[in-house]
């Protein structure tokens, strides 16, 4: 990391202002960092001319005294589930081979709008279906954090490459899409903050869907203040989503420096699991004495469904999955195999199109909903799923963020869990939960563990109540003064 | 009317339900904001989220929920104030999402009925068992490419409504009455144009047959796309009769799809292997629960036009004109509207000022006749309600007479000129000086000895005969009445 | 409720994904782990419980019955693999392998 690529959003920003740098400047470096570091195979496509050009537009504003905000001139790379007008959109799978959309999602649009400077189309798992970002078609993305035995380790998915960029300094920030922990739990693996907003705050038109009442934009980024300068840019109410809630965008800013004085905190008993490993119970314990130390109270608090989530959300996310990838059929866009007759090209298009992985959840999606399975797997998950949301309700009577681990162990390698589906699945045993209720939850880095990896808490708030989220996040991040960077990325061991 | 198809063994009836899709008159599509007309060149009616681009999401005409709300009140149903949008999943090129967005376990609209007006002039009620919204299909053109077809997506998510009525249909005759009843129905209400040749109304005629008397349901078969009245009341006839050909036969029917062949007069399997339709219908996740106020109801409920069963019940009971009359007169707003127009107007515009019999006489009589030979519809009337009431006044005012009413309405059809200015410049007057008429009157009597003696012998209808002459020697202006009586009085009569 | 090879392939059609005979066998026992694991939800009593209708807590938006989007036949038609030009018009056609009907 050069000095131009180490920075916060905030330190560009007050940089642009002073003239000490331009966002040509920023841009190049940024762009220079990604040329060097392509082995990391944190970008599907790299966008440079955009990226320059866009540079350029932020310091002809700069010039004549009309900046946008915090974000013009900033950086910011774009995970490939983000539809961006003109650029290859690939969902990371070979289905969508050769797709440039006509359209802007609007959450890029607005990026857009507000100055930020598009580097690239970040590496992810295939349609976000993932925790560790190797079931993409355009191959792994690797960990800039790399394990004992110098073995190359997962990022974390679904968004492993816009998490990946931000913990090497490729990118000042990114944004990510959140369906059971797609952001939060590769911010834990790669030692940054990600954040998942609550269910509407962020628009999801023009984002390829994977699971319609899951998934969220959120941000990715070195501080929680970042995060929360990024989400202001990113959230807003959109009539063309018709699940986008009509409500203001709070000032995030305005949240961060109150401290932890006088919150109170749940600590979930359920949330204690066997088998965790000693480490994350400790880092969790210290997280409570954190937060006592900055004037919170912490309780125990419990939510009695909390073990059910998991498998509500592997019914409820393949079921919505199966139907809305139900449109990569090779009629109007992406990859065609040609076939005999119309069903043979369906068939042989999406089975050549699709990966083992989201082959998997398609069918048991499908099989989810199909005649006689419907009311036994379908019905009952959205049962359970409303009793998990209540559980929180009751709680979020009592106390005003709940604290826990975000990811069951670190980053592990390459190769790993491969052998079993269900053993990938549980490395989001604890986002999940949030993102069944549609929660805002946020995951900042907290300590490292035996090996020196990156490990994160994980912060869960009311609905729309992300200014609590920040603070608290704020305060946490704080007490743990978690500056590491990954070694040979400004970081030392 | 009792239908019966006569067996080998034994007489049998036949059980029809019928579903129609009909097509809301609206400016934009139910999701999207593409247009819903016809005609327009291909794929150019088309938005991003009817082609089901990725990250396209569906938003709620709000127009087309009126309609339905407006359609499930004239046809005195239960309107659910509570419904859900569903995904009806299966694969095929006209279908871009792979789903079509429709209503399942909860429709917009429940139990009503439409009253049948049978030609005895009783009425009958065939009941409706739901009303639901859902997306029109695009276009396959099959015969444009010897290898492949051709897909327009321009009809893809235009608005329709599932009229799905109870099996209460017992003969083709009923069938057709009820399609005309709701085509009536819907076109009063301008929620549709029912124009069946057009594709905006189509039907799927579920038909089984059973022995007569009995109460039992066997298998049915569903002739999909049946696209005129004409062809329903055909295939449904045809239809039976295979049925009971095969239950003579000791067969079983097939529950399966069939098509109408109208040249071959005979139904037969659809091609598509119809068997792995497992629709997997669950509640889109893009959509919310429709809720509805008891004041929105109210307030379509209040601005609802008369209804034809209102209307025709009107007619009989206010203006006295016979259940015949009153149906036909009722079947069409626009007639009803003319009608009435000639009816209630007049130089005072007192209500009922002319004889509602006799302007239903002429409208059903000379206007139809015309309107049928020139095939105008009474919209384009080249006679105006108003210049026909003229006409009706000058008759009953004795300007001229009934039959040579006839004459000036069939020169007024022709030039579209006023009633007055025809008589006038024709000389049309009818003769009501009572010495012209008697002077012509003596000519006569004095000329026809013989036919005179008849008279005073008794042969009462030879005084017709005298009147004719009368009025031949007048060019037919002679008041007829006073002829007649001055004959009578002359002859000893 | 387990599934079989059988299962496997009509769930396959179901979903238009074209499964080599010879990994059936495999997918079947993945997704049957898979199944097995979910069913864990039975545990849980859920008599009276309504299914979670929406996540977010707000009412079905609505839109004006405007005419404000088509007329883009180019850029519906950008990506298709085989996209048709309909002469004489600004129109064209996606075409795909002839359906018999």
């Amino acid at each position: 990391m050069t000095a131009l690529t180490g920075l916060s959003i905030a330190a560009v920003r007050d940089g642009l202002a002073s003239r000490d740098f331009t966002a040509i400047e920023l841009a190049r470096a940024h762009l220079q960092a990604m040329e060097k570091t392509r082995h990391l195979n944190a970008f599907i496509t790299e966008t440079p001319e955009i990226a320059l050009e866009r540079a350029k537009q932020s310091d002809a504003r700069r010039a004549k005294g009309r900046a946008l905000g915090p974000m013009d001139g900033v950086p910011v790379a774009i995970k490939d589930l983000f539809c961006t007008a003109d650029v290859l959109t690939t969902g990371g799978s070979h289905i969508l081979d050769g797709f440039k959309p006509t359209y802007e999602s609007t959450v890029t649009a607005k990026l857009k709008a507000a100055g930020a400077v598009m580097l690239g189309k970040t590496n992810l798992d295939e349609f976000a279906m993932g925790s560790s970002n190797i079931t993409s078609y355009h191959g792994p993305v690797k960990n800039p954090w790399r394990g004992k035995r110098n073995d190359d380790l997962v990022p974390g998915g679904s968004s492993g490459g816009s998490a990946a960029a931000v913990a090497a300094g490729l990118s000042a920030c990114a944004i990510g899409t959140d369906t059971g922990g797609s952001i939060r739990q590769p911010a834990s693996f790669c030692g940054i903050v990600g954040m998942k907003p609550t269910y509407g705050r962020c628009s999801r038109w023009g984002i390829v869907a994977f699971a319609s009442s899951l998934d969220q934009a959120g941000p990715f980024a070195r501080s929680v203040e970042d995060t929360a300068i990024l989400l202001a840019a990113m959230a807003g109410h959109d009539p063309r989503d018709s699940t986008s809630a009509p409500v203001d965008v709070p000032d995030f800013a305005a949240a961060l420096g109150k401290g932890a004085k006088g919150l109170k905190v749940g600590i979930p008993k359920e949330y204690t699991m066997d088998g965790m490993p000693a480490e994350i119970d400790k880092l969790w314990k210290q997280g409570i004495a954190w937060m006592r130390a900055q004037g919170a109270t912490c309780r125990e608090v419990s939510l009695p469904h909390t073990r059910y989530a998991l498998p509500t959300y592997y019914i409820v996310a393949p079921a919505e999955a199966s139907s809305n990838l139900a449109r990569y059929d090779g009629v109007r866009y992406g990859l065609r195999v040609a076939g005999k007759t119309l069903d043979e090209m369906y068939a042989a298009t999406r089975g050549e199109g699709f990966g083992p992985e989201v082959r998997r959840r398609v069918l048991i999606g499908t099989y989810v909903l199909s005649a006689g399975y419907y009311d036994a797997y379908y019905l009952k998950a959205q049962k359970v799923r409303a009793l998990i949301a209540d559980d929180f309700r009751k709680v979020f009577g009592q106390v005003d963020v709940l604290l826990t681990p975000t990811a069951p162990s670190a980053a592990f390698a390459i190769g790993e869990k491969m052998d079993d589906p269900v053993a990938m699945y549980l490395n989001d045993v604890f986002t999940v939960p949030a993102s069944l209720a549609g929660l805002p939850a946020i995951s900042v880095p907290a300590g490292l563990d035996a090996d020196g990896l990156p490990l994160g808490l994980h912060l869960i708030a009311k609905p729309f109540d992300e200014a609590t989220l920040f603070r608290a996040a704020q305060a946490l991040e704080e007490a743990c003064g978690f500056a590491t960077r990954p070694p040979g990325f400004g970081g030392n061991r | 009317m009792s239908y019966e198809i006569k067996g080998e063994r034994g007489d049998w009836e036949v059980v029809v339900g019928l579903e129609v899709h009909a097509q809301i008159i609206s400016n934009a599509k139910l999701f999207s904001g593409a247009a819903a007309q016809f005609g327009a060149a291909p794929n150019t009616q088309v938005s991003l989220v009817d082609a089901a681009m990725p990250g396209m999401l569906p938003v709620l005409n709000g127009h087309c929920v009126a309609q339905a709300v407006r359609t499930g009140l004239g046809l005195k149903a239960k309107i659910n104030k509570r419904s859900v949008f569903e995904r009806k999943n299966y694969f095929y090129p006209d279908l871009p999402p792979g789903y079509q967005i429709s209503q399942y376990a909860q429709p917009i609209v429940g139990e009503g009925s439409i009253l049948l007006d049978l030609p005895d002039g009783s009425t009958r009620a065939v009941g409706i068992e739901r009303l639901h919204m859902e997306q029109d299909a695009g276009k396959s053109l099959h015969d444009q490419d010897p290898n492949r077809t051709f897909i327009d997506l321009n009809r893809a998510g235009v608005a329709l409504m599932e009229i799905v009525s109870k099996p209460d249909i017992r003969s083709p005759e009923e069938a057709g009455l009820y399609l005309r009843k709701l085509r009536s129905i819907l076109r009063y209400l301008g929620t549709c144009d029912g124009n069946m040749e057009e594709g905006s109304m189509r039907a799927d005629v579920n038909v089984s047959v059973r022995p007569k008397g009995s109460n039992e349901l066997r298998t049915r078969a569903e002739v999909k796309n049946v696209n005129s009245v004409r062809f329903v009341m055909q295939a449904i006839e045809a239809e039976a009769a295979r049925q009971v050909a095969i239950y003579d036969a000791g067969g079983e029917v097939k529950q399966e799809t069939r098509l109408y062949d109208s040249e071959k007069g005979e139904t037969r399997p659809m091609r598509i292997k119809e068997f792995a339709h497992d629709y997997r219908y669950f509640p889109d996740p893009d959509l919310l629960p429709l809720v509805l106020t008891d004041e929105y109801i109210r307030k379509i409920e209040a601005a609802l036009p008369e209804l034809p069963d209102a209307k025709k019940q009107r007619f009989i009971a206010e203006l006295g004109l016979s259940p015949y009359d009153a149906q036909v007169l009722a079947a069409e707003r626009e007639t009803a509207d003319y009608f009435e127009r000639v009816a209630q107007g007049g130089a005072g515009g007192k209500k009922g000022r002319r004889d509602a019999k006799q302007v239903a006489n002429w409208v059903t009589g000379a206007l139809f006749a015309h309107l049928n030979e020139t095939g105008k519809t009474i919209a384009a009337s080249p006679v105006a309600a108003e210049a026909l009431g003229e006409l009706l006044d000058l008759v009953a005012d004795g300007t001229i007479s009934g039959r040579i009413a006839k004459d000036v309405f069939a020169e007024m059809a022709a030039t579209g000129k006023p009633a007055k200015a025809i008589i006038a410049a024709k000389g049309l007057t009818q003769i009501s000086d009572a010495g012209v008429i008697e002077a012509a009157v003596n000519e006569v009597i004095a000329a026809n000895p013989k036919q005179v003696a008849d008279v005073r012998a008794g042969k009462e209808k030879t005084i017709g005969w005298l009147v004719g002459q009368v009025m031949k020697a007048t060019q037919g202006k002679a008041n007829p009445q006073m002829v007649n009586e001055l004959l009578k009085r002359k002859l000893g009569g | 409720m387990s599934l079989n090879k059988e299962t496997v392939r009509k769930i396959a059609y179901l979903a238009r994904i074209r499964v080599p005979e010879d990994a059936l066998a495999g997918l079947a026992a993945e997704l049957n782990h898979i199944i097995g694991w979910v069913e864990q939800l039975n545990e849980v009593a859920t008599e009276g419980v309504e299914p979670m209708a929406s996540v977010v807590d707000i009412t079905l938006p609505k839109r004006a019955d405007e005419v404000s989007d088509g007329g883009i036949a180019e850029q519906v038609l950008k990506n298709a693999p085989e996209p048709v030009v309909a002469p004489g018009t600004d129109g064209g056609f996606f075409a795909v392998p002839k359906v018999v009907e």
